[in-house]
């Protein structure tokens, strides 16, 4: 059976949800070989067995030195060398970029923000703010595809996970652009926005800066946090927690907008949720349209309720 | 300092989008077209940069003739002269071919940087950037939120999940910037004016140097082999806050075991 390479999404070792997911999609496919970069291979190891990796290429952290070209000099060439039949990573901003620099080295077709994907490699889109679902498959080489957070369910199975160095150098050329810093903004010990299972957001009906009555929704229910544009723009949330069309796509289970009205461009990030609530003064706000639940009042007087409701449940 | 930007033209999200039954792209006809929102901020940093640093800024896009409406936008923003890229064998080329083709016609133009939006709002690959980079072997300074360019040497901090990174480089390199950047201004009545006066060249297939064989839907690296609409969600509960719409939203979230 052919191998799948599946770019490992980890920090500091810690093996992100979408890999497992990642993982369970490839066996579909061929038999899984996890590619990791990066120190922590060792202990991150045992989560990539558990979805049934058979081999765990490792890279060293000198790889993630440089902006995406070395990743993609990595997978281009591993999967030259093992004669892989897909190339599976994570859609997250990073990730999209490394999978087209990788099929072009491989000469292939790329598919990215993808919502699912079967074993034949039809993939799935969802496009036009959700009103549209296409399918689609690469054409040419080996099919590299970058693949939503949440779009598969993880299932575990076991694997060998059999570790195996890789040799690839580092081209010159890889290395044009530099990372010589990394700088980490606040944002508590929540969930990743675009991998989290349940997400808050609050948009201007918020009403100023202080968000805590989103926060305090979102701790309640282990949730990460997110916010309309108008929101950003107004300076009341960092701009990395943006969802919608210019911001994060996510695609949890359960999606709570606090004071967003759902314009077409909020919804473009939304829209895969699979459970939508919303709270709105508004009976007529376009959100309520999409939503499985939805209340139709102050969120100042709403979300506090949810929030002890919540806690009580607990 | 000579800066090349990006310019796309896409059909205006506040406008039904449709994709062509023929052949399953999309429906330029169907909507309006504007320039893609992010490329509006890659033309500001353009201009910004020019500012800073002396030079000219060209605007180069590819796409159909009614993309000219694009560029003269571009145009009356403060860039100094475009370049359209614009053939029959281009049509329903993705985002790969596009990068190529870009590509292409980049090395015809003269540039020390381009500046580009980090995605579009209609096809939101998201890879355009970093697969031009590859192309042009130049270096990728994607998803910058803020530039600096210092002699000849650039540093971008490049946005990430945790907060962003600081890349360095040397010019010539390709740069896509995302929203926060900047606020992009809006054209003057003197600009629009001067702007219908500024040159406009032509640049097709064989002029950009471009492989036929490498572009177009027919040699595309990807077939959408069918689409459809999105089922309409089931129609949910909505309910007035009579005082007690958080504990109903609380019985809601434990029904489907959320809590
Ligand atoms: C090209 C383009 C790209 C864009 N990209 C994005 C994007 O990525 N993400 C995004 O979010 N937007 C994006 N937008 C902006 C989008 O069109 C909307 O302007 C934005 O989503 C509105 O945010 P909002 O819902 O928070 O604000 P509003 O539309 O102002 O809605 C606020 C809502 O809060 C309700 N409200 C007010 N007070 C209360 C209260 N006390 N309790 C309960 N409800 C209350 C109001 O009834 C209203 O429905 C984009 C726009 C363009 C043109
Ligand atoms: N046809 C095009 N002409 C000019 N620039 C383009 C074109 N397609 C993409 N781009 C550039 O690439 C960026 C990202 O586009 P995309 O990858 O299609 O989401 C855009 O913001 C533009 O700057």
């Amino acid at each position: 059976m052919a191998e799948v390479l599946v770019l490992v999404d980890h920090v500091d070792g810690d093996v992100k949800k979408v890999t497992a997911e990642l993982l369970t999609a490839a066996r579909r496919i061929g038999e899984p070989a996890a590619v990791w970069v990066g120190d922590g291979a060792a202990a991150g190891k045992e989560r990539l067995a558990e979805y049934g990796a058979a081999k765990v290429y490792v890279a060293p952290a000198e790889f993630d030195d440089y902006v995406v070209a070395p990743k993609a000099e990595l997978l281009a060439s591993l999967a030259q060398e093992k004669g892989a039949a897909a190339i599976l990573v994570s859609a997250s901003t990073e990730g999209k970029e490394i999978a087209g620099r990788t099929a072009v080295k491989l000469g292939s077709g790329v598919l990215t923000d993808v919502v699912g994907i079967d074993g034949e490699l039809v993939a799935e889109h969802s496009v036009f703010g959700g009103s549209t679902l296409t399918h689609a498959k690469v054409a040419a080489g080996v099919p590299v595809i970058a693949v939503r957070p949440n779009s598969v369910s993880a299932e575990p199975a076991e694997g060998a996970a059999a570790e195996e160095a890789v040799s690839v150098q580092i081209s010159d050329d890889a290395k044009a652009a530099k990372v010589v810093e990394r700088v980490a903004q606040a944002k508590g010990d929540r969930p990743e926005l675009a991998e989290a299972a349940i997400v808050v957001s609050g948009g201007r009906g918020v009403g100023s800066e202080d968000f805590s009555v989103v926060e305090a929704l979102a701790d309640s229910l282990g949730a990460a946090v997110g916010a309309s544009r108008a929101a950003v723009d107004s300076g009341w949330y960092p701009n990395q927690f943006q969802v919608g069309q210019t911001g994060k796509t996510v695609s949890p289970n359960l999606y709570i907008a606090l004071g967003i009205s759902g314009a077409i461009q909020h919804r473009a990030g939304m829209q895969t949720s699979k459970t939508i609530v919303a709270v709105n003064k508004d009976p007529e706000a376009p959100l309520l349209e999409i939503s499985d639940f939805a209340v139709v009042g102050d969120l100042h007087k709403v979300a506090p309720q949810l929030t002890e409701e919540i806690a009580k449940r607990r | 300092m000579n800066i090349v930007v990006l310019v796309k033209q896409v059909p205006d999200t506040a406008t039904e989008r449709k994709l062509r039954a023929a052949d399953n792209t999309l429906d330029r006809e169907a909507s309006d077209g504007v320039i893609n929102e992010l490329c509006e901020y890659a033309i500001e940093e353009a201009l910004q940069l020019k500012e800073k640093h002396g030079g000219e800024v060209t605007v180069l896009t590819m796409g159909p003739d009614k993309a000219t409406d694009s560029i003269r936008k571009a145009l009356s923003m403060g860039a100094d002269k475009a370049v359209h890229l614009n053939d029959d064998a281009l049509h329903g080329s993705d985002a790969l071919q596009t990068a190529y083709a870009l590509a292409q016609a980049l090395r015809t133009l003269e540039f020390d940087i381009v500046v580009m939006g980090s995605e579009s709002t209609d096809a939101r690959t998201g890879v355009v950037g970093a697969a031009l980079a590859e192309y042009l072997g130049l270096p990728q300074l994607t998803l910058a939120g803020k530039v600096d360019v210092d002699g000849g040497a650039i540093k971008i901090q490049r946005q990430t999940d945790y907060g962003y990174d600081v890349v360095e480089a040397a010019l010539p390199a390709v740069v896509s910037v995302v929203e926060k950047i900047n606020e992009p201004r809006y054209p003057s009545f003197k600009l629009i004016m001067q702007a219908k006066k500024k040159p406009v060249t032509k640049l097709d297939l064989a002029g950009a140097g471009i492989d036929a064989a490498k572009v177009g839907l027919a040699n595309a690296t990807t077939t959408t082999v069918d689409f459809a609409a999105a089922p309409p969600r089931a129609a949910g509960v909505i309910v007035k806050d009579e005082g007690g719409g958080g504990a109903q939203i609380a019985e809601f979230l434990a029904e489907k075991k959320f809590v």
